[in-house]
């Protein structure tokens, strides 16, 4: 026999399980233009919608006429909120715990509302209908700033007020005014008041995370069909949440929900837009009911930019406080969060500013208290996790500027700053002041390989020596190195705490085995671009021993795959994987009573070897997982039933607490404000490494998302409410040539508590990445007397910086 | 409504004929008339690539030309670029050195770089980021798109002086 | 994004093009690459109920080098600037900047011709032509008339060109000296924060003629004879570069965009100016 001969190694190789860079099995068809993105569907008799959108940010709605649109040939309907109200889907809930109007009812909150669906033949038919659509509108007072709105008369909202202009309770709790959504706070308010009042030093800063999008190269879009013969509803779309949207429309349309089938087909990119649920999905469906045709919404990438899922928008106050050493004693933060006109953030339900509780970082800090404020104001709404866990790029990004600003107000060395308030290895499990348990960690080891490898103090002679330079006239560019150590909170999450809409959010995994040793697993995540054909197939060869390549990955289609949260928040690996390595243990246990009875010893005289139970101290007499799965089929053993199959359902305990080093070399020119990064090094531990070849892919894309954030990417607008950035022109999106070449290293620090001890790595390089490039930016001015300035950094801000510094002569 | 016009296309070695509006976009020729849903939309607005095809010998921005205006020319797009049993040497490099994540850009992606390495069979990095650089991509930060180029180059080449 | 319907037209020769101009007026246009108009079209910022396509029509993708002329057809691509050697030998200034213009895909399609017809702020060879000091030749239903690039721009989008007529080539005087286009721009694909095109003479170390043109700050490109007047005579000393730019400065009016404010678009505008100077003066 052939697996005689082949050698342990030989064996382990042939799974290409964990640890191995396997090929991806998607790719395939990707190369080949033959993915299924859904804009890809075309059904018979399949109609097309689009929306009459709002030009002005905040207006009451006059009257609306479609006459002429409806003469338009081809155009067989337009929805209104009228149309939808009698449905009672003319609103429908946020993710929040809010309302969102599906269609404008009565006024719209933002530039780009949608006021009315245009239903077509085809896609010239809807264009031409939509011009045609007469809106009268009746512009109010537009307020684009969350400080101006607190103190504004003017009532965004006034479906949230309540008799004679009392202010009930929003979903969060009480509210200060009609303008604000709630107060969410995490730790010691007086003890931390008292801390930094006391302490030796304190530094104060203010900052601003600027508005930004996530913006996924393909677009949220939808195919709506309704089976009225069968009473089923099949609705194709970009979500990355889709049993969560089944759960959704159900509750909302009434369609019990075994008759409505999600799929998540191939995504081109979601990076958080595609979590939310969007008036778009509820029209298409409306729309099909009512025409009893299929509906094709997908939205243009102007649509995508002003009216589907921002990301931040975080004004953020800090203090922090610190012996004279430098060992950090306390500290305090302030959100003011501004969530545009309806509050759609996609969040854990108890945790209405997310996990903003990590901003602790990776220190050692005794002390703190947050305070978030959420907001109305005439923008978008959105309020999503860009290539982040929730709110966890606004969290780091805070201490890691924090830490910066308290290294210069101590006169300190800020790599030396960060060693000397690291949580120590021995510290893990430890209980941060926010609330968090962070699993484990080993941050000075990490940190002393990057500062070695980049050569921190060679960097840094370099740079004084630049100093003197650019002081001499010698040159016009100074030098950054931005640091960042970060740490992720990942895999949400425990459903004791953590719920979406009151959906748990654990995940799952279903595996069959068939009878000739080869495999399905279904999930109830949805990959966009992560590679879970390849990843989970590799977790699942190495619990059970079958080739990867033997293991079809199925995700996406509710009628099939079990139950799960979807993919955001770095969940996929944490959860998903867990419930894929937990149902591979079911597997093995079964199998090994197979093998045991087919051997004929005992359960507990074999052991799992690779591919194959071997009876204990005879490695000759064994069974490969092959053989125990035929068996498992055909051959009647005495008290086991037949078959091969599994399922686990995983709530993790805990969650993870993947961790990195950044270090970031940029040289800046100061009359232009044009950045060069020159360098680039990123250390991650994201625990166990499933295919460092995909680990590596993930880095490279969340560190050039971060690039773009940090230097020049954002959602603004201007005094009116007018979205500025609706094109890819503004909106900054690099190209290959603006981008710089990384460098990867790595340290494996499993987490304890996770099956395999794997902590999710796809979001570490943006979360970690942003704060490394702006730092550096900052960085390269401190020795003129910067200590900070708002991202993003563009030309125009960086030489607004130089030139406050007195830098232009 | 305007008169339909008399279209007629080469894509990939296939004659095709059909009569459509002037303002029918090329893209949505391809995607929706002819079901080549290789070329994608990433932006509408000629900035992404996504939607990149090969016009008699040039690389072009499918999202940005009427269908009326490609009248006589030869088109090829992803799908014509190799297939299960003959893949492209790009199609293979770009699996081999994870030159993707979700897929999206890529049928542009590997459909300019074809054109640009015909133009530069040796080129540098540099010259591939800056050949580049009219398509983007949102997963990959590019470095492994750059080493899927260089990669695919190598092997044109040596097959190429083999065959000589 | 749609355009509105519209009549295609892909006349063979210059005759039917002005035919069509001639019947239709303002309702029809000249789409030659598509690239700033189809966008616009796309967005309805434009409609055009009669398109004319240009690709058809003969003698209009010549690139020829005479003896003290360059003579460029409005059809030649961006691309093809790029790939001609002898262009590049008479006039490398003209592939340093086609270089800086969009991206490949762009630069297949965008033409010469649209470029400096089109009156977009924005477009880098109109600055590029009034540096050159090119003449436009116009072709209209009354013949053909000759345009000074320098005389050329109105305001944004508005020209010297009749609605009727057809930009048919742009002849350059055969530049001599050093040369640079010099342009901060936010990403490939942007358009100019700022941009300076300058070829300049020398003598013995002294320069002899200095010709300066800024991309993208004000309505229109603006042809500086003073801040070009400022360095001819000179050793191009600091001083020299120093009042050139300040001429510079006097000469354009930048609005603020989200590219940033006037105060940092002019003084980006100087540096750029200074930089492309010195390159300019290198080569010289
Ligand atoms: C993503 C992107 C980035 C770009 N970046 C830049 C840049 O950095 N710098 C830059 O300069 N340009 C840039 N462009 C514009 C590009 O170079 C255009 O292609 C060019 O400006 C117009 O050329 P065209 O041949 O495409 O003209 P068209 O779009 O066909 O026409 C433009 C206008 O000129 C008129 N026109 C065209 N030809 C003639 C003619 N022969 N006679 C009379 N009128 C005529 C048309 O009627 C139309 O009004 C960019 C374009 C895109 C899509
Ligand atoms: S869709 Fe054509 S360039 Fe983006
Ligand atoms: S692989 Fe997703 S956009 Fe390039």
């Amino acid at each position: 026999m052939k697996d005689e001969v082949d050698t342990r190694e030989d064996r382990v190789a042939n799974l290409k399980g964990m640890g191995c860079s396997r090929k991806r099995v998607e790719d395939a068809r990707f190369t080949q233009g033959k993915g299924n993105y859904v804009d890809d569907i075309k059904l018979d008799g399949m109609l097309f919608g689009d929306f009459v959108r709002s030009p002005y940010a905040h207006a009451r709605i006059k009257s609306i006429d479609t006459a002429a649109a409806l003469e338009v040939p081809g155009v067989l309907a337009v929805l209104t909120a009228a149309d939808l109200e009698p449905l009672g889907l003319h609103w429908m809930p946020t993710l929040a715990g809010d309302k969102q109007m599906v269609l404008a009812d009565g006024k719209v909150l933002f530039q780009g509302q949608e006021v009315a669906f245009v239903v077509a033949e085809d896609r010239y038919a809807a264009a031409d209908g939509i011009e045609l659509v007469e809106v009268e509108y009746e512009e109010l007072p537009v307020i684009v700033n969350p400080f101006e709105a607190l103190k504004s008369d003017v009532v965004l909202r006034e479906d949230l007020m309540g008799e004679g202009g009392s202010l009930p309770d929003g979903a969060h709790g009480p509210r200060k005014h009609h303008n604000h959504i709630f107060t969410w706070d995490a730790g010691d308010k007086e003890p931390t008041e008292e801390v930094i009042a006391n302490a030796d030093v304190v530094a104060t800063e203010s900052m601003y995370y600027h508005r930004t999008h996530p913006c996924p190269l393909e677009t949220c879009g939808c195919v709506a069909s309704m089976d009225k013969v069968n009473g089923k509803l099949t609705l194709w779309g970009t979500f990355q949440a889709p049993h969560a949207i089944r759960t959704v429309v159900s509750l909302i349309s009434g369609i019990e929900e075994h008759n409505i089938r999600v799929v998540s087909p191939d995504i081109g990119g979601g990076f958080g837009n595609k979590v939310g649920a969007y008036p778009g999905y509820v029209c298409s469906v409306v729309a099909s009911i009512v025409t009893g045709k299929p509906v094709k919404w997908i939205e243009d990438r102007m649509d995508n930019l002003m009216t589907t899922a921002f990301a931040r928008d975080y004004h953020m106050t800090g203090k922090i406080s610190a012996t004279k050493e430098g060992k950090i004693t306390g500290l305090h933060c302030h959100v003011t969060a501004d969530h545009g006109g309806f509050d759609a953030c996609a969040d854990p339900t108890k945790f209405p500013a997310g996990f903003m509780n990590i901003c602790t970082g990776s220190y050692d800090i005794p002390t703190a208290y947050l305070e978030v404020d959420g907001v109305y104001t005439n923008k978008a709404p959105g309020g999503v996790s860009y290539r982040c866990s929730f709110r966890v790029t606004e969290a780091v990004y805070f201490i890691e500027r924090m830490i910066e600003v308290l290294a210069i107000k101590l006169d300190m060395d800020a790599a030396e700053l960060r060693r000397i308030n690291f949580i120590k290895k021995e510290q893990f499990p430890y209980q941060a002041a926010l609330g968090w348990e962070y699993d484990s960690g080993d941050y000075h080891t990490a940190w002393d390989k990057a500062l070695k490898t980049v050569d921190y103090d060679g960097l840094r002679a370099e740079q004084a020596q630049r100093v003197e330079d650019f002081k001499a006239g010698k040159t016009r560019k100074l030098m950054g190195i931005g640091l960042s150590f970060f740490t992720e909170i990942v895999g949400a999450g425990p459903v004791k705490n953590c719920d979406i809409l009151g959906l748990g959010m654990f995940d799952s995994c279903e595996i069959r085995i068939h009878p000739t040793g080869s495999a399905i697993a279904r999930l109830g995540t949805i990959s966009q671009g992560q590679g879970h054909a390849t990843t989970f197939a590799q977790i699942l060869a190495s619990e059970i021993g079958l080739p990867a390549d033997s293991i079809t990955i199925e995700e996406g289609d509710t009628d099939t795959a079990p139950y799960g949260l979807g993919t955001y928040g770095s969940r996929s690996t944490p959860v998903a994987g867990a419930a894929t390595a937990m149902a591979g243990r079911k597997i093995r246990a079964k199998a090994q009573m197979i093998a045991a009875y087919l051997l004929e010893v005992h359960d507990n005289d074999v052991e799992f070897d690779v591919d194959r139970f071997v009876v204990k101290g005879a490695p000759e007499k064994f069974k490969t997982m092959k053989e125990i799965a035929f068996a498992a089929y055909n051959q009647a053993i005495p008290g086991i039933e037949p078959g091969l199959e599994a399922v686990s359902y995983y709530d993790p305990p805990n969650m993870t607490y993947p961790f990195g080093a950044y270090v970031c070399v940029m040289d800046i020119d100061v009359d232009t404000g044009v950045p060069e990064i020159r360098r680039f090094y990123a250390l991650d531990d994201c625990g166990t490494r499933i295919n460092p070849m995909i680990i590596e892919g993930q880095v490279h894309g969340g560190l050039t998302e971060a690039l773009a954030v940090a230097l020049g990417q954002e959602i603004a607008y201007d005094d009116m409410g007018n979205c500025k950035t609706g094109t890819l022109m503004d909106f900054f999106l690099p190209t290959a040539w603006e981008v710089p070449n990384y460098e990867t290293d790595y340290t494996v620090t499993p987490s304890p508590h996770h099956p395999i001890g794997a902590k999710g790595v796809g979001e570490s390089p943006h979360v970690g990445g942003v704060p490394c490039f702006s730092n550096a930016v900052q960085d390269a001015f401190r020795p003129f007397g910067n200590t900070h300035t708002n991202m993003p950094h563009d030309h125009w801000r960086i030489w607004k910086t130089a030139n406050e510094l007195g830098l232009h002569g | 409504m305007s008169n339909k016009m008399h279209i007629k296309l080469n894509v990939n070695g296939k004659e095709e004929e059909f009569l459509a509006e002037p303002r029918e976009l090329l893209i949505y020729t391809l995607r929706e008339r002819l079901n080549i849903t290789g070329p994608h939309i990433g932006c509408e607005t000629s900035h992404c690539g996504a939607c990149t095809v090969t016009i008699d010998g040039k690389s072009v921005k499918s999202c940005t030309m009427f269908a009326a205006q490609a009248d006589g020319k030869s088109i090829t797009t992803i799908e014509g670029l190799g297939g299960p049993d003959n893949l492209h040497p790009l199609q293979e490099a770009f699996k081999e050195h994870h030159g993707l994540q979700c897929g999206y850009c890529t049928p542009g992606m590997i459909t300019r770089a074809t054109k640009l390495l015909e133009e530069n069979p040796n080129p540098t990095e540099e010259e591939i980021r800056f050949g580049m650089a009219g398509n983007i991509c949102r997963c990959t930060g590019y470095q492994n798109i750059v080493k899927s180029i260089q990669a695919a180059a190598v092997e044109m080449n040596a097959s190429k002086e083999a065959a000589e | 994004m749609i355009p509105a319907a519209f009549e295609y037209y892909r006349p063979q020769d210059m005759a039917g093009v002005l035919a069509i101009l001639e019947e239709h007026g303002d309702d029809a246009r000249v789409m030659a690459g598509g690239h700033s108009l189809i966008p616009m079209m796309k967005l309805r910022m434009a409609e055009v109920p009669h398109l004319i396509d240009l690709q058809d029509v003969g003698g209009l993708s010549d690139i020829t080098v005479e003896a003290s002329r360059i003579v460029i057809g409005a059809m030649v691509t961006q691309a093809d600037i790029i790939d001609s050697a002898e262009l590049t030998a008479a006039a490398p200034i003209l592939r340093e900047a086609a270089l800086q213009i969009a991206d490949p895909q762009v630069r297949y399609m965008g033409t010469v011709g649209g470029n400096v017809a089109n009156g977009d702020p924005g477009n880098d060879m109109p600055g590029l032509m009034q540096c050159l000091d090119a003449t436009f030749t116009l072709v209209g239903s009354d013949g053909e008339r000759d345009v000074p690039a320098r005389d050329f721009y109105e305001a944004a989008y508005m020209t010297a060109r009749d609605d009727e007529e057809v930009l048919t080539a742009v002849s350059i005087p055969l530049p001599s000296g050093g040369y640079a286009y010099e342009k901060q721009k936010r990403k490939i694909g942007d358009y100019a924060t700022a941009a300076a095109s300058v070829q300049i003479t020398q003598s013995g170390g002294t320069c002899t003629s200095a010709a300066i043109a800024m991309t993208n700050l004000s309505d229109t490109p603006i042809f500086s004879e003073a801040a070009g007047a400022a360095l001819v005579g000179t050793a191009l000393d600091d001083a020299a570069i120093k009042s050139s730019v300040a001429a510079m400065l006097n000469d354009i009016d930048p609005t603020e965009d989200n590219r940033g404010p006037i105060a940092f678009k002019k003084h980006v505008a100087g540096v750029i100016l200074r930089r492309a100077i010195e390159r300019a003066w290198s080569r010289a």
